[in-house]
């Protein structure tokens, strides 16, 4: 049971000999990536946590000003690699929205099922790794055997299992097939009675459970004023999605609802993962039934997107429009302005800032990252828990440290 | 998006004719002086429900075309209830390049104003807990600002080298 937050603040108590330290990672199986915490205990209470990070920093924001807006989204990939095509997703639809590009309804399309994907591939991680730190590994093992289908299916559609690049502006990189499509199918169809088991296996788990609820609430008024968006706000009963609330590729066109709980607890942002899963299902299953026909990319003439590799090879029009969108004195027209656009990944709003200075670079590009934003509300969320709860409130905020540090 | 120009005509009332306003695609922006912004910021939050920092960011301007001061400080703000959004930035200059902070009102705003401070030096007054967050505490200088080069001033050769006997 949580402790009274007064009792445990108590500054003068805070000085009490008996408090002793605790260095928790940065190599710890239960960060599961790089990142520090100095634990101050009473006993196994835990009274204060001081977070160090910045051990993966590698700089990807300068890295940003240097490469074009095609390149840098091999960088973004590499940002929250859970979900790596959401990452993608959100940089060139900030992208284009600075160039004020419309990508094709078939764009829109391929693209929704593959934000979906990913939305499944990082709660499933999630999901799985909470009951793995809390002591059930076969949960762990269905979420991962799923997971590797999802790999497969970004695998077909881009030709790279994990840091995929798939997206370009105004379009991506290769179209989809129909043998693509009848993987999406055949993947919805089996991943439906996994989520069941994994449900049996955990919803009403008593030790899970025990272990969860009311461990690491966070209220909503607490929740907007430290900036925490995503899953984790909608456990604590805020609707917010910005899938809804600033609809962007092809999400106008279908029924699905967004997920909320108000515990604000552990166990709640499970339930909500778990729920929304059922969700992204639902949006695929739309999706797939329905891609438009007709081209994937923007039409090649406007400069920005590359031509179709056959018309490279066999047109001098296209070798030309090839050199055209590549060669470093001329790419296209991109206006001096900023702007600041945003989507909704897994973990929550995902945004970019970026500065155009009229090159293809971009003069500035500011990424918000959800897990910085999330991981600096930790102190606040494990005072006055007890040390074994360390794990299941790192675990329910979803830390990606290269998200984190960038 | 009608919102986002009463609450910009408003603020010209309130705080005087100096703040200008701009729009780009459906970002809506208000440029606020130094001086004033927390005023301005304090009155978005208690006065039009302006409840959630997105985020704060900095753009250094340096070698961008004709621009006038060296760095603007960007706030996201979100009001929950309307789901409108306004950045508001803020032009910051060298030497003393120092901001209020503005973590009183909004907690979230803790690790945003580190970062910055971290990445360009921007100092932010009245911040509860002002150390670098990414960069290693050797660190002398502040790596997103345009003048620092890619591939860095080498100190990476002057950080203090732990031994195993000393660890």
């Amino acid at each position: 049971m949580p402790l009274e937050l007064s009792e445990v603040s108590d500054p003068i108590a805070a000085d009490q000999e008996y408090l002793w330290t605790l260095n928790f990672g940065p190599q710890h199986p239960a960060t599961h990536t790089t990142l520090r915490l100095v634990l101050t205990l009473d006993g196994e209470k835990v009274v204060g946590a001081v977070p160090h990070i910045g051990y993966l920093h590698s700089g990807f924001e300068k890295l940003g000003e240097h490469l074009d807006f095609n390149q840098y989204v091999t960088i973004v990939d590499r940002m929250n690699y859970i979900s790596p095509i959401a990452n993608e997703l959100s940089w060139h639809h900030t992208v284009e929205k600075l160039l004020g590009i419309e990508i094709t309804p078939r764009c829109k399309y391929v693209r929704t099922i593959f934000g979906e994907l990913m939305r499944l591939h990082d709660h499933l991680l999630n999901v799985g790794a909470v009951a793995l730190d809390l002591g059930a590994f076969t949960a762990f093992l269905y979420a991962f055997q799923q997971r590797e289908k999802i790999y497969d299916i970004s695998e077909y559609a881009s030709g790279q299992r994990f840091h995929s690049s798939y997206t370009r502006v105004g379009g991506v990189l290769f179209d989809v097939n129909n043998d693509w499509v009848e993987k999406v199918r055949k993947f919805v169809r089996e991943f439906k009675p996994v989520h069941a088991e994994l449900h049996r296996l955990l919803t009403r788990n008593r030790i899970f459970i025990d272990r969860t609820k009311g461990i690491g609430v966070l209220t909503p008024e607490d929740a907007n004023n430290m900036s925490v968006t995503g899953p984790l706000a909608r456990a604590s009963g805020i609707v917010r999605d910005l899938r809804k609330d600033e609809p962007y590729l092809a999400y106008k066109d279908f029924d699905f609802k967004i997920v909320c709980a108000r515990g604000g607890d552990c166990y709640s942002r499970y339930v909500v993962r778990m729920q929304e899963m059922l969700e992204s299902i639902k949006i695929i299953e739309q999706a797939i039934e329905n891609i438009p026909a007709g081209p994937i990319n923007i039409d090649a003439v406007t400069d920005i997107t590359l031509p179709a590799k056959p018309a490279v090879y066999r047109s001098i029009e296209g070798l030309i429009q090839h050199f055209e969108v590549l060669m470093p004195n001329r790419g296209f027209p991109v206006p001096l302005d900023e702007v600041y656009g945003a989507t909704e990944s897994p973990n929550g709003e995902l945004g970019f800032y970026i500065v155009g200075d009229g090159t293809v670079r971009s003069y500035r590009a500011r990424t918000r990252p959800p897990s910085y934003i999330h991981f600096a509300i930790f102190p606040h969320l494990i005072r006055g828990h007890s040390l074994s709860d360390v794990v299941a409130v790192l675990g329910s905020l979803n830390i990606i440290a290269a998200e984190l540090d960038r | 998006m009608v919102e986002a120009n009463t609450t910009v005509a408003d603020l010209r009332t309130q705080f005087g004719n100096e703040l200008t306003e701009s729009s780009f695609r459906d970002n809506h922006r208000v440029h606020v002086p130094p001086e004033k912004a927390l005023d301005v910021l304090t009155w978005l939050k208690e006065q039009r429900g302006f409840d959630m920092l997105v985020d704060i960011t900095a753009v250094d301007y340096l070698e961008y075309p004709d621009a006038t001061d060296r760095f603007h400080v960007i706030y996201l703000l979100l009001n929950m209830t309307t789901k409108e959004r306004l950045i508001v930035k803020v032009p910051v200059n060298l030497p003393d390049a120092a901001l209020p902070s503005v973590v009183p009102l909004w907690k979230g705003a803790d690790w945003m104003e580190r970062e910055v401070y971290d990445m360009f030096g921007i100092d932010f007054i009245g911040h509860p807990d002002l150390r670098r967050i990414l960069m290693p505490e050797e660190f002398t200088t502040f790596p997103l600002r345009k003048d620092y080069p890619l591939k860095g001033f080498g100190e990476r050769h002057n950080f203090p080298v732990l031994t195993r006997a000393e660890s």
